[in-house]
């Protein structure tokens, strides 16, 4: 393989490493006042990384053409599809964490940079053609994530959760490399392509145990139940734009590497996990619904909410077939764009003293004392129930009709009926902010920034959006075929 | 007009007048609301003038590919016309109904009725499977604001169990429309509706429109929801909730379960007949003994809408075409029922039958007015009830005599309930010093009755105007059915001709039947 050739493929990822080191010298320099332009350089090489990723997906690049560094790493359609969804939620973190921090004197010049290089670990995990490069890349994220986490030191429920999060999130990379070293035993090589084959012929009980041990560690980092329990806490503990960055980037590359994994390394014995998945991916429904039915936070709300949607996601996971994997990347989508509105909409709400309002019972009566805010984060809430016409409903919709193309029929009908239990959820906060008497407890302004992210992100999910779905569809399915390069 | 989407406009216009509403000062939403309603109604009646009775199926067509997975393709046929024509009819009566008694938030409040207007139109014109159920899903989001901002005292209640329930009926009919779709190939309703799918399926997913549908309709024993909801809602949600949204039901009905899966409809005739019978009897004696008006009108909803269900399956041109016909009936006089209830409710502030009594004497016009819309309610001949409701059970009787003769039932109760209602309102002594006082119809009220009594006359003396555009729609879904028509109970037999007639007469006698 020329090497030149593997440096080229890896363009994006070579130039965040090196730009990160940089800015990391400019942040050893500089200090924290250097945060704002590091925060603004690293905006930039997202940027500049989405444009050189994008050419791949139309082009719709795939197979040996654009794998570097001998199958370690694909820079294929797939892997642009996820990379441009994970640069531009890293984009979106980055630009809301830094007023959020500047409120609370809590910026740091590391913070842009742990985005940075989580961004680029995630990366690395969706373009992983070998169990090795997926570790790497998966824990160079992690690691980034669980500081990003813990950020707001003197915040206990911040230390609190950041430490939950390495906790849980080392036991889960342990499972994982379990059932890697499982799946190496049995198989005999590391490589997607060469564990494919060998289990082509059939699967013995260490390699199925090598593949359940995988989907579990998988599974915690998507927070697919049973797997979800960190997720409410986290998800609370966590600075709000940490948060967003958890519900967005870090479910794009998580899930994305669960899709390769699935399809490229297991896919030859579909039947091993597809039970699995459809196990996980009711209960995470049903769980994330109940669980949602009681919370008073609205961040936890959100965390159950983004379980209830993993559910939903997995769906497309279960049928095994293309037109499911495609249906999945377009749920991620409009999945990243309602959890950014409902993250942002979060951000503006702040009381007289410029605290966090995140209880849904302050929320009583937004619609009266700020109704834009108020119709932002209802539609938010009626899009992640799918309620049509918002863009919440397309996702749904493309999951639902795959199942039903797979001949799953039950399932879809179990999964949607269950999607009514969370609609009540959903509609609770609607009801606060519509129905009860105003306590008129969000006070402060919000920063444009914020609001010209809000405005964007609404308008994605309103039913404009659904003007998109011919584009969005054709992405989707140039990325998926790179997944299924015979199909 | 070929070729001009006046479809299209006419769920633009209010569209835009929505997103209007939210911006413009409160005080001028209800007048941006209004014209807008009335810019439809034209749009209406031109669309009624242009409409080519006795010419294509499909009319207005229009198609775009703007979706993946679907189009926006909207066009309409005769039954379409009727429900849209009632649609644009009751929305600038509904913003009239509104303009004093809604007092908090009136941007938002029009917004979500505009918004409304949109979807219903959409949902009857929709030729696109999927579009058609994007609109039908919605409605759900303004009805359930419109309850629970500015509902009564129980309306959180209310606006969820309207919104779990229907969604619930709902979802699974979209998988079903997956199904459908999957093993059909394509999403245009025309298409479908001519597609003979597997008599096995067909039972499947006949169950999971049913499920939609008569949770929409409301039928017994799914229909809790509706007088919760009604009574909770506005006077202008009650009018638009009982005029038009219960009517997506039966459209739902003679647009997808009877033409797409005849074999499964003839199955559960049955089934149908039994839900309607028990609601026709049970809803109209919970209905005698209210003490409140907005449900004793809600509870003569539910058993009305079960006379339009047993016509429906009754496989025959009479059914069909009364059942279209009470729908209609339905719309105009329910809505003007409530209408009635929300003028003097205005006055009064509450529903409890027993605080009013002897208006006729404080307010004469508005006791004729009620009068009128009363015995329209209960199908008195020369009213628009009577002919929907002698059609649909002249229908039944031809498939079993024992529904027609229970659901006849239903139309003495109705008179027993709605004469005891108007009695109880209207004469009498007046009990009440404060009801005695109350003044009677201003210039806006009578601008509201006015249309709708002169349109209830209308229908019930010259049917024709209304039959005429739907007729050749309901002989193709007649002959649609055809196949799977079940026998009826009673078997008629031609009159043996007597000895010493001729050929000729047989002949006749025999066309007769």
């Amino acid at each position: 393989m020329d090497f030149a050739r593997s440096l080229a493929l890896t363009a994006p990822e070579i130039l965040i490493s090196i730009s990160g080191l940089v800015l990391l010298l400019v942040a050893a320099w500089g200090g924290d006042k250097a945060s704002r332009l590091i925060s603004i350089a690293s905006v930039g090489v997202l940027t500049a990384c989405a444009f050189l990723t994008a050419p791949t997906l139309w082009g719709q690049l795939m197979g040996a053409d654009v794998s570097a560094f001998g199958g370690q790493h694909r820079a294929d359609a797939f892997a642009a599809f996820a990379k441009l969804l994970i640069y531009a939620s890293a984009g979106v973190t980055l630009i809301v964490s830094q007023s959020f921090f500047d409120k609370v004197r809590a910026m740091r010049a590391e913070f842009p940079l742990l985005v940075l290089f989580a961004s680029l670990g995630m990366g690395m995990m969706v373009s992983a053609g070998d169990l090795l490069a997926l570790y790497v890349g998966l824990e160079m994220s992690s690691l980034a994530s669980y500081v990003m986490a813990s950020m707001l030191r003197t915040d206990e429920r911040s230390a609190e959760s950041g430490l939950k999060y390495f906790v849980l999130g080392s036991l889960a990379s342990g499972i994982l490399l379990f059932g890697m070293s499982l799946t190496y035993g049995f198989t005999g090589t590391t490589s997607y392509a060469g564990i494919n084959s060998a289990l082509a012929g059939g699967l013995s009980t260490g390699a199925t145990f090598g593949v359940i041990f995988m989907l579990a560690g998988l599974a915690f980092k998507i927070s697919a139940a049973p797997f979800h329990m960190w997720t409410p806490d986290v998800y609370e503990g966590a600075p709000t734009p940490v948060t967003t960055f958890f519900a967005t980037a870090s479910k794009v590359s998580a899930l994305g590497l669960l899709m390769r994994v699935s399809f490229e390394a297991f896919g030859s014995q579909p039947h091993a996990w597809q039970q699995v998945v459809i196990f996980a991916s009711l209960l995470s429904i049903v769980i994330g619904a109940l669980g949602a039915i009681g919370q008073n936070n609205i961040k936890r709300l959100m965390a159950y909410s983004s379980i209830n949607n993993v559910g939903f996601i997995l769906i497309g996971l279960a049928t095994a077939t293309r037109a499911g994997a495609s249906a999945m990347l377009v749920y991620l989508a409009i999945y990243v764009a309602m959890s950014v509105a409902g993250f942002v909409a979060v951000l503006l709400l702040r009381d007289e003293n410029g605290e966090q309002v995140e209880a849904i019972s302050d929320l009583a009566g937004l619609s009266k004392t700020r109704p834009w805010i108020a119709l932002a984060l209802a539609s938010v809430m009626f899009s992640l129930a799918g309620i049509p016409p918002l863009f919440g409903f397309w996702g749904k919709f493309v999951v639902f009709q795959a199942a039903v193309q797979a001949d799953m029929i039950v399932l879809a009908a179990i999964g949607i009926a269950a999607s009514v239990i969370g609609a009540f959820y959903y509609l609770k906060v609607v009801k606060v902010m519509y129905f009860d008497e105003a306590v008129d407890k969000v006070k402060g302004a919000g920063e444009t920034s914020h609001t010209v992210l809000l405005v964007l992100s609404t308008l994605a999910i309103s039913p404009l959006g659904y003007l998109g779905t011919k584009c969005l569809g054709t992405l989707a399915d140039y990325a998926t075929a790179a997944l299924f390069p015979v199909g | 007009m070929t070729g001009f989407p006046i479809l299209s406009l006419m769920l633009l216009v209010p569209l835009v007048a929505a997103v209007a509403c939210l911006v413009v000062p409160r005080e001028q939403a209800r007048s941006v609301a209004l014209v807008a309603t009335l810019i439809d109604f034209v749009l209406g009646v031109i669309l009624w003038a242009n409409f080519d009775i006795g010419g294509a199926q499909w009319q207005f067509t229009e198609s775009a590919a703007v979706f993946s997975g679907f189009s926006w393709k909207l066009g309409i046929d005769g039954i379409a016309l009727l429900l849209i024509a009632l649609t644009v009819f009751l929305m600038p009566i509904c913003i009239g109904a509104s303009w004093t008694s809604i007092d908090k938030r009136q941007g938002e409040y029009y917004a979500a009725f505009l918004l409304m207007e949109t979807l219903m139109i959409g949902v009857f014109a929709a030729q696109d499977l999927f579009l058609f159920y994007i609109m039908f899903e919605a409605g759900l989001i303004p009805m359930y604001l419109i309850i629970g901002v500015w509902g009564g005292a129980e309306r959180i209640y209310a606006s969820y169990k309207f919104f779990l329930y229907t969604l619930l009926g709902s979802v699974l009919m979209l998988i079903a429309m997956f199904w459908m779709v999957n093993e059909a190939g394509t999403t245009d309703i025309p298409t479908l509706m001519a597609y003979n799918f597997p008599v096995q399926a067909q039972t499947w997913l006949w169950l999971a429109f049913f499920a939609s549908f008569a949770v929409k309709m409301p039928m017994w024993p799914v229909h809790t929801w509706l007088p919760d909801a009604h009574v909770q809602a506005p006077t202008g949600g009650s009018v638009i909730l009982a005029g038009v949204l219960l009517k997506m039901g039966g459209y739902g009905f003679i647009r997808f379960s009877l033409p797409m899966f005849p074999e499964a409809s003839a199955q559960f005739a049955p089934l149908i007949f039994g839900m309607s019978m028990a609601a026709v009897v049970i809803t109209s004696l919970i209905a005698l003994v209210q003490h409140d008006m907005k449900k004793l009108i809600a509870y003569s909803s539910v058993a009305h809408m079960a006379i339009v269900t047993i016509g429906l399956f009754a496989f025959n041109r009479q059914g069909l075409e009364g059942s279209m016909l009470i729908m209609l009936s339905h719309g105009l006089v329910a809505g003007a029922l409530f209408l009635s209830v929300g003028v003097i409710y205005d006055r009064l502030h509450t529903r409890e039958i027993a605080r009013y009594g002897g208006l006729s004497i404080n307010m004469p016009y508005y006791a004729v007015f009620l009068l009128l819309f009363t015995m329209a309610s209960i199908g008195l001949p020369g009213t628009s009830g009577f002919v929907g409701e002698f059609l649909s059970l002249i229908g039944v009787y031809q498939i079993s005599s024992w529904v027609a003769l229970i659901c006849t039932t239903g139309i003495i109760l109705g008179a027993a309930y709605m004469l005891y209602l108007y009695r109880r309102i209207a004469y009498g002594e007046q009990k009440n010093a404060d009801a005695a006082a109350m003044l009677d119809l201003d210039k806006r009220e009578w601008a509201m009755m006015v249309p709708l009594a002169a349109v209830v006359l209308w229908m019930g003396v010259y049917p024709e105007s209304f039959i005429a555009p739907m007729r050749k729609d309901i002989a193709a879904l007649d002959a649609r059915l055809a196949q799977a028509k079940p026998k009826g109970d009673a078997q008629p037999t031609a009159g043996k001709p007597m000895a010493a007639a001729h050929s000729e007469h047989s002949a006749a006698h025999g066309e007769a039947h």
